[in-house]
């Protein structure tokens, strides 16, 4: 695909990828999931972090990553659901990133590290808050979750840039 | 996506081992026996506040931080969160529990149940 070179359109492509993890982070909240465990979730907002990711700049990804995060926890989830979003966000968007940069897996597979990433450091965090080791206790149900998770995403995203490909390059 | 491949047999690799691991730990922990000796550990936000044995029927209300409550049942030597006033309710949708290291949380309320296992080596002498 023919880099995006003019600032203008990047400015305009990361408020939409934006405006789309916002709205992506309502329709999740409105259908929540319940495992009885904390943090099995779609992520269906990590759409648009993936599709950032492979079509803009790494710092616009960031940027994306980081306010979609902000506003969605300001909206919807609370201050301290917003500490265990930033703490998975941060370290799946690291992870993504190092991956997507290197020639080593497919986007599935980019997709699939940063899912368990995310789940992974929302277990830190929780560790941090709870000040207990037990939230490992999750990890296995999480790690299934996190990979799952990361493969839609990854489909999704393939269809997603598939369709929007034409507006995306040009 | 771009012109990166989207699926890879690496990933596909990746896939299965992840799945299999998790899958692996998932049935140690199913299948671990209920620990008869074992004592629910009830913490807020860090701090112990109940240590209750499992061979004990019993039923206790946990305060949660910043105000919700937990009840909590303790019935035939496994440890449920029968109803909760947290946002989420994910910590009730949790099955009872019982063998060592089991937990159930409620992020919103900081409550973590844990189970503590019973003294190493130490038989219980019934009768």
């Amino acid at each position: 695909m023919p880099s995006v070179k003019s600032k203008a359109r990047q400015v305009a492509l990361c408020g939409l990828l934006v405006a789309l993890a916002f709205i992506l982070s309502y329709v999740e909240a409105l259908v929540p999931i319940n495992l009885g465990i904390p943090g099995v979730k779609l992520g269906l907002a990590n759409l648009v972090v993936l599709i950032a990711l492979y079509t803009l700049d790494l710092r616009w990804a960031f940027t994306i990553s980081v306010v979609r995060i902000v506003l969605a926890g300001l909206t919807f989830g609370g201050l301290f659901s917003m500490l265990y979003s930033l703490a998975g966000g941060l370290l799946s968007f690291v992870v993504m990133a190092l991956l997507s940069r290197k020639n080593l897996l497919g986007t599935v597979g980019v997709s699939i590290c940063g899912g368990v990433a995310h789940n992974i450091g929302q277990l830190l965090m929780a560790m941090l808050v709870l000040e207990t080791g037990s939230v490992w206790y999750y990890f296995p149900v999480l790690l299934i979750s996190g990979s799952v998770a990361g493969v839609l995403i990854s489909l999704l995203g393939g269809w997603m840039t598939g369709r929007v490909r034409k507006f995306l390059s040009r | 996506m771009g012109e990166k491949k989207l699926v890879r047999r690496r990933d596909l690799i990746l896939l299965a081992v992840l799945l299999l691991i998790g899958a692996v730990m998932l049935g140690y922990w199913m299948l671990r026996p209920a620990d008869l000796n074992g004592v629910a550990e009830v913490s807020v936000d860090g701090k112990v506040v109940m240590e209750l044995p499992l061979k004990t029927d019993t039923e206790v209300v946990i305060d949660g931080y910043g105000g919700g409550e937990h009840p909590l049942v303790i019935q035939d030597g496994k440890a449920d969160m029968v109803s909760a006033s947290c946002p989420d309710g994910i910590c009730v949708r949790h099955r009872a529990i019982s063998a060592d290291g089991e937990s159930i949380i409620c992020l919103p309320n900081r409550v973590v149940v844990t189970i503590r296992g019973g003294e190493e080596g130490v038989v219980d002498a019934v009768g």
